[in-house]
């Protein structure tokens, strides 16, 4: 099969699961395992474009397709809009279901490039996460259908003389609220000056 | 696309000019795991790794006559196959829980719930000892089950718990708070009493990565690595020393990043020890990991308490008292966490947010033939519990007096002078303003509009229902002498090392299941020091690398960790003072604090950064005397009481006439945790609990047929919301600060697990006045709505 853009060849039982398959014979554990009924889509991966839970899909039928995984996402040291997106709307925590949430955005984007929120919501809707409650996942995939370019990231793996990470992300529309030490805005009943005890 | 408010905010997190401290920032933690390199414990693979599968029992009661473990033994994968009977050679077979009980980690004499462990096989790989457990022959001899908590106590139950010493019955424990004469007194003079059995259902926090280990003994030295799905990592290192008798110094525990916890992850369970043992046994890393069902069906379970409430109050709303009696199921052994003072955890927090004159509460618990556990989902030891009984109480009594329920509850409130306040049952709330959160929430939703609508649908025949639910929490356990864990105070460290060039490292006790730790205590001390986020490094989960405490769960991270965070912080900042008087030939109290410097008073231009002293204290400068070369200190902090947050939640219902099902609208959460470190990470934790919130009220219920078989063992069975069954949230705040926190901050992460039940059921209940419904139990499925609405009890589904 090939595997982000790589041909993979291998040996594996027909009754190993794919998503093991994934994580124990290649060592690629960004795709999870959150449950034995194919309800969580913790696994998903993108079989030829189409996310499939890889808990539901034995490795040999992936035989001669193409799966891409969470680990594909990034190209070329640039972050799919989908990732920049999750990390800017804050659409995750534990981060368990964040690998299938991002490919099923990813799918999504590339046939709907502008979904609205129902859309959004039945896309992800063979997905479970326990986090966030998925107003910010949401969110995060209309920030990636708004950006659909890497754009202005500057996101590298790696030391380039000063420390980049991602942490640095800067994508500040002209109306952005001030933010101030003590919080988020002026719309809590107690002035900043209260909040110190 | 216009963005909304909350998302013109976030941008702003990243803005040049982001806060050095409090306030909007990304999180450190998104980067790996948004690139699939986090690193959970099934992602781990140890050189010679073998991999773990358990013999979980088909009855919920049985005899076990024999284990015949040859053919498995036979298989060519099958390294080991222990059963209770080897444990038993090792002083294993039974392990304390966290409430002075024992339970079995494999099954000696009976099996006492469905999913109970048997046998543990270590194979070469996780296929085959999955295929091995199908050749293990076990023959039982069925015994008669307890099923039925109210039918636990009766003289002809069969005993569960007959390898105890003496034991004749099923009774745990009885537990009371308040005073139960004056209460008998408020309510005698009453005008309303209402009384109505209220039960808050099985349910269970279903973590989307389940439990599992990987232990690793290594001979020569005698040393246990053990990295674990572990809320708690140290407490459970003392309690492995204790438990297996290896030395504590000899036992690493590792958390890594873990895929959600919700107070699943604080216990030890037989899958961790067996690991441990099997390591042992076979002198090779062993990796157990469990798989969906056997989470639900055998790990900690969360509510089961079947309520009695009563609420007293005069002619015209003002509520006098409050009593309860409840009857706890814990299951077959009772491992229940919470602090070893409080049986019922917290439940006597069920006086809520309102002024009362009495209150008292009994709590009896009892085994059944069920998984244990009790304390989870984000319950804050029974938080949730109390204040379901004392919020669906106050509706029933405004329905019962016609007045409005925000009304009602107005009238009643605590108010702010009154603060700190004793509370009936021996709790003192720190701080509260509740008036301005309700009148916030009341004006986001657009109350009256909402009563005017729902009037005209009504006389359409249109179900629409509004609910709202006004909490207190109690959360950041505790105060070292009324709170401990198994004997371990309720205290936490930590460590603050600021290197030579000014970066730091932060080393916390406590363990981030998806909180976003690693960014907001990086912000506490930024916030102290002044020293930006990016440059601190928070150390969490290896008891190798960090000082002691008792993890996360109760919403008690901030409360605790965090203080102790914020003051050893304060403890650098003082000697940076010290070494910014030596470095500027100048005495300390000569010298200003601004956020990330010293500076001479009155001159400006004469300061030290926090850098600039770092380096000076590990450099050739000659230090004050009593002044180590080094910019390090350490703190553990034992809080002086909890911190109380509070909350006003509004929700809008739709019910199909035709179908019963009930559709959240809306919903409005207004959340008050005093001072707000991180204000996006606050609304993604509440956002979190809110659908937690949906599950309970709307979906999700573990039960059990007469047999003990377990109906809600799959998320075939166990329904879990997706984004489909909530709406999107709508979040406000105020700010009332913790008076005596180091920071003015509360815990927050329980909150909507708590609040947010009780203001969905009152809002079905709401819809469904049309048909005189008063109450009905979660979960509020089509089924059971359309029960309700026919006046028939509840469908046993």
């Amino acid at each position: 099969m090939n595997i982000n853009d790589t041909d993979v060849t291998g040996e594996a039982e027909p009754r190993v699961l794919l998503v093991h398959y994934l994580r124990e014979n290649l060592g690629m554990t960004g795709t999870h395992w959150g449950c034995d009924t194919t309800n969580c889509g913790a696994c998903v991966v993108l079989m030829d474009g189409e996310p499939v839970k890889s808990c539901t899909v034995l490795a040999a039928m992936a035989d001669g397709h193409s799966i891409r995984t969470v680990e594909g996402l990034e190209t070329n040291g640039r972050l799919d809009p989908v990732q920049q997106g999750f990390m800017a709307e804050h659409g995750l925590q534990c981060g368990f279901c964040t690998p299938g949430m991002m490919l099923t955005a990813r799918a999504l984007l590339d046939k709907n490039p502008a979904p609205d929120d129902g859309e959004i919501r039945e896309a992800i809707s063979g997905q479970i996460c326990r986090c966030t409650g998925y107003t910010t996942i949401v969110r995060s995939i209309q920030w990636a259908a708004e950006h659909p370019e890497p754009d202005g990231f500057g996101v590298e793996s790696g030391y380039d003389g000063e420390f980049a990470n991602d942490v640095d992300i800067r994508d500040i529309p002209e109306t952005a609220a001030n933010v101030t030490a003590a919080g988020d805005g002026a719309d809590g009943v107690t002035s900043e000056e209260d909040t110190k005890p | 696309m216009t963005l909304t408010p909350e998302r013109e905010a976030n941008h702003a997190a990243d803005s040049p000019d982001r806060p050095i401290g409090f306030g909007r920032i990304q999180r450190k933690e998104d980067p790996r795991f948004v690139r699939g390199r986090g690193n959970y414990v099934d992602d781990i693979v140890l050189p010679g790794m073998l991999h773990g599968a358990i013999l979980r029992s088909p009855l919920a009661h049985a005899r076990l006559v024999s284990i015949d473990t040859s053919e498995a033994l036979a298989h060519p994968k099958v390294v080991a196959v222990i059963t209770g009977k080897d444990l038993e050679a090792l002083n294993l077979a039974w392990a304390p829980t966290l409430s002075a009980d024992v339970q079995a980690v494999l099954a000696t004499d009976k099996v006492r719930f469905q999913g109970q462990e048997v046998a543990f096989v270590v194979a070469e790989d996780r296929y085959a000892a999955r295929d091995a457990l199908e050749l293990i022959e076990v023959e039982y001899e069925a015994l008669p089950p307890v099923i039925d908590a109210r039918r636990a106590l009766d003289p002809d139950a069969a005993v569960i718990r007959d390898e105890l010493p003496g034991r004749t019955d099923n009774h745990i424990f009885d537990w009371e708070a308040g005073d139960a004469a004056e209460t008998d007194a408020v309510f005698a003079r009453a005008d309303v009493v209402v009384d109505q059995e209220i039960i808050y259902p099985r349910v269970h926090p279903a973590p989307m990565e389940t439990c599992g280990a990987v232990a690793d003994f290594e001979p020569v030295e005698g040393k246990l690595t053990l990295y674990e799905t572990s809320q708690a990592p140290h407490a459970h290192r003392t309690l492995f020393a204790m438990v297996a008798g290896i030395p504590e110094h000899k036992i690493r525990v590792v958390s890594p990043d873990i895929g959600g916890g919700f107070g699943n992850k604080v216990g030890i369970y037989p899958g961790y020890i067996l690991a441990v043992v099997g390591s042992i046994v076979t002198g090779r890393p062993v990796k157990w990991v469990e798989d969906r069902s056997e989470n639900l069906m055998s790990t900690s379970f969360a509510r089961d308490y079947i309520m009695q409430g009563q609420i007293a109050a005069t002619a015209d709303g003002r509520i006098l008292g409050l009593r309860t009696n409840v009857l706890a199921d814990h299951g077959a052994f009772n491992a229940t966490a919470q602090p070893t003072k409080y049986p019922a955890g917290f439940f006597h927090i069920f006086t809520g947010s309102y002024d009362l004159e009495a209150a008292h509460c009994t709590v009896t618990g009892v085994y059944t033939n069920k998984a244990p556990g009790g304390v989870a989902y984000a319950c804050s030891f029974r938080v949730t519990e109390a204040v379901y009984l004392v919020e669906r109480l106050v509706d029933m009594l405004a329905q019962r007096l016609d007045m409005d329920p925000a009304e009602l509850r107005l009238k009643n409130f605590i108010q702010p002078e009154q603060f700190p306040y004793k509370n009936k049952t021996g709790w003192e709330y720190d701080s509260g303003n509740y008036e301005p959160a309700l009148r916030k929430a009341l004006d986001m939703v657009g109350y009256d509009e909402l009563r005017a609508e729902q009037a005209e649908k009504r006389a359409r025949g249109e179900l629409m229902g509004i609910g709202i639910s006004f909490f207190t929490e109690t959360v950041g356990a505790g105060p070292r002498k009324h709170m401990d864990i198994v004997g371990l105070g309720m205290a936490d460290g930590a460590e603050l090392r600021i290197h030579p060039t000014g970066k730091a490292v932060v080393r916390i006790s406590v363990q981030s299941q998806g909180q976003g730790h690693e960014t907001t205590f990086a912000q506490i001390v930024a916030e102290e020091l002044g020293i930006p986020p990016e440059d601190i490094d928070v150390v969490h989960g290896d008891t190798d690398q960090t000082p002691f405490g008792l993890g996360t769960y109760g919403s008690r991270s901030t409360p605790v960790s965090g203080g102790a965070v914020a003051l050893v912080s304060r403890k650098i900042r003082d000697k940076a003072r010290l070494i910014a008087a030596a470095m500027l030939e100048t005495r300390p109290e000569d010298l200003e604090w601004e956020k990330g410097r010293w500076f001479v008073k009155g001159d400006p231009s004469a300061a030290k950064t926090m850098a600039e002293i770092a380096m000076g204290a590990h450099g050739t400068i000659t230090l004050p005397d009593g002044v180590d070369g080094n910019l390090d200190a350490e703190v553990t902090y034992d809080p002086p009481n909890l911190t109380f947050p509070f909350g006003a939640y509004i929700c809008v219902v739709d019910i199909d006439p035709g179908t019963a099902r009930v559709k959240v609208r809306r919903f409005v959460a207004v959340d008050d945790c005093g001072t707000r470190i991180n204000p996006m990470i606050i609304e993604g934790q509440l956002h979190g609990g809110l659908a937690d919130g949906v599950g309970m009220a709307l979906m999700e219920i573990i039960e059990f047929d007469d047999e003990g078989n377990c109906l809600g063992g799959s998320l075939m069975d166990y329904l879990i919301p997706t984004a489909m069954e909530v709406p999107t949230w709508e979040s406000g705040h105020t700010v009332t600060p913790s008076p005596h926190h180091p920071i003015g901050a509360k815990g927050v992460g329980e909150s909507a697990t708590v609040g947010s039940p009780p203001a969905i059921v009152n809002a079905v209940v709401d819809a469904l006045a049309p048909f005189n419904v008063a109450h009905m139990d979660m979960p509020c499925t089509p089924a059971r709505v359309w029960a309700a609405m026919q006046g028939r009890a509840t469908p046993p589904i």
